[in-house]
């Protein structure tokens, strides 16, 4: 590994890795589920509500001049960190299902008539379902599904097949929760754009992994959560080129999201307050534009290459254990083993993987169809990042042995 | 036995483990000698719905006692349902009806049982204890 990633230096940064469960240490495997924070992120959210706190905008005083100033200057960074062209583009919310939620309602209300399809995928989280099937009911609009093989890839010919004159928008996952899939979102964008449908991309599980560039991609909307980029809970993002978030109306009313109230009628504010009713998450938003900046400073690049590197050292260990079914295989994919060891109950193998002091998940994550294509009822999911090591996956391994040899 | 004479054998006969997997151990070893249930009780109307584990449950009032069936996909709750039947089965609901399950406390497993656990243990126990209450009110 190259001199700028110091795994010691790294894990240090994270105050919880020291901890011991049931006197054993952490090994912590559940970063799909929401990362740990780096110490500077906890210290600035201390630091915030201990010297800065004050409500956003309008106030004619220190304290809420300079949190105004903060929360905005993180609103930059985030545009920076995602190369998008104006602050104007990043509305912050509550979460990936809150951006999600946000687009599906807005652009529904404004484009979508009935009969008009949708284009998803079946490896979608839920929270890439469910809004899109309410605004189907809504609007007696027509859901389609892009299928995927047995390794867990999109099938792109079907995805072609699906588009017609009907189809208003696509909304796909960037890297599946469950698989580890890295689905070619560029090309499933390209392919959309040469039949001028706009594209939602859910960033939740690539955001943290990799570059993301959303004018390269050409994306229309990207959507991310905080907590699962070392930040704080309760944050989000939706990014949306311009002229989408210009045209779309807003999904929530209320105060700082408007311009005028009168009885008779209402002028909003401009972007991107327009999609930000109500007192903002602004220490949130600022703790994450700060784990932004920590990840800037190891670089995206490198912890792109470590993680690779623990993936494919994890999958050679893995692959080994006899009677392990490693479910997802794509060629383009996270470092995220989902797997079923032996038929063990995965609740099982999680359980006894606690108390040997590794955190893992266990059961569905959040998309159901996916399981129902592979007919099972959910896995054991091991999801990594770049403060885990080598030696963890050893000991992961090792432990997976021998819960093997507790069921025999 | 008496419920309690049973609770009091189930937390000696824990005492001699040394650490949690040795427990979780004599729970899989307890889980696969458990007998399956039959399969007409196997549906959706016995499910006990646990986020991540499924539970089967029916229980029925014979000759004046209580008899459970019970049954799971998961190896470690089955090991808790085989230490639930040993206290409950076969007895009188009046003598399970005060019964408080106090050796999941003394063999230091609470935490499977928490209501913040959706593996369906917690549901099983009230389950069981809204049945006998039922039964020793309704079946005098």
């Amino acid at each position: 590994m190259n001199s700028f990633f110091d795994i010691k230096k790294i894990r240090d940064d994270f105050p919880i890795l020291s901890r011991k469960i049931y006197d054993k240490p952490l090994v912590y495997f559940d970063n799909g589920a929401t990362t740990q924070k780096p110490k500077i992120v906890i210290d600035t959210i201390n630091e915030l509500y201990s010297e800065y706190n004050s409500n956003v905008h309008r106030g004619v005083h220190y304290l809420s001049d300079k949190m105004t100033e903060k929360y905005e200057i993180a609103r930059e960074k985030i545009k920076n960190f995602l190369n998008a062209e104006s602050n104007s583009e990043i509305i912050f919310t509550k979460g990936t299902t809150d951006s999600i939620n946000a687009v599906a309602f807005s652009f529904g209300e404004k484009y979508i008539k009935e009969g008009d399809e949708i284009i998803i995928s079946e490896m979608e989280h839920h929270s890439n379902i469910v809004p899109w099937q309410m605004l189907c009911q809504r609007k007696k609009s027509i859901l389609k599904i892009i299928p995927f093989n047995d390794k867990g890839e999109l099938e792109l010919e079907e995805y072609k097949k699906l588009i017609t004159p009907k189809t208003k928008i696509v909304s796909i996952v960037h890297t599946s929760n469950s698989l580890g899939t890295v689905n070619p979102v560029k090309e499933i964008i390209d392919i959309a754009h040469k039949n001028n449908i706009p594209v939602l991309i859910d960033g939740t599980q690539a955001i943290q992994h990799r570059k993301i560039d959303v004018k390269d991609l050409d994306c229309d909307f990207y959507c991310f959560s905080g907590h699962k980029i070392y930040g704080p809970n309760g944050i989000g993002i939706l990014y949306g080129k311009e002229k989408w978030l210009q045209e779309l109306p807003p999904y929530q009313g209320g105060g700082d999201m408007i311009d005028r109230v009168t009885f008779e009628k209402t002028i909003y504010a401009e972007l991107p307050f327009k999609f930000e009713a109500g007192t903002p998450n602004y220490i949130g938003a600022i703790g994450l534009s700060i784990a932004i900046d920590y990840l800037n400073n190891i670089g995206m690049e490198n912890i792109y290459n470590y993680e690779k590197q623990l993936l494919e050292y994890g999958l050679e260990k893995i692959l080994k254990i006899d009677g392990l079914k490693l479910y997802g295989l794509a060629k383009d994919r996270a470092c995220i083993f989902s797997f079923l060891l032996n038929n063990i109950p995965a609740y099982d193998t999680g359980m006894l993987l606690d108390k040997m002091g590794i955190a893992i998940r266990t059961g569905h994550h959040c998309t159901h169809p996916i399981w129902d294509h592979y007919k099972i009822e959910g896995s054991a999911r091991a999801s990594l990042s770049f403060y885990n090591t080598f030696e963890e996956i050893d000991y992961f391994c090792e432990t997976l042995k021998q819960i093997k040899k507790m069921f025999e | 036995m008496t419920p309690e004479e049973i609770q009091n054998q189930i937390i000696q006969e824990f005492e001699k483990f040394n650490d949690d997997l040795e427990k979780y151990n004599y729970l899989i070893k307890l889980g696969k000698e458990l007998k399956p249930i039959d399969q007409k009780y196997k549906t959706d109307d016995y499910l006990i719905r646990g986020c991540q584990v499924d539970t089967w449950y029916h229980s029925e009032y014979i000759n004046e006692k209580m008899i459970f069936y019970i049954d799971s996909v998961s190896l470690i709750t089955k090991g808790f349902i085989s230490l639930l039947l040993r206290i409950c089965q076969n007895q009188k609901p009046e003598d399970i009806k005060n019964t408080d399950f106090y050796f999941i406390d003394k063999i230091g497993l609470r935490g499977q049982f928490s209501p913040l656990k959706d593996n369906s243990l917690f549901k099983l126990v009230n389950k069981i204890k809204s049945d006998v209450n039922y039964y020793s009110e309704n079946k005098k």
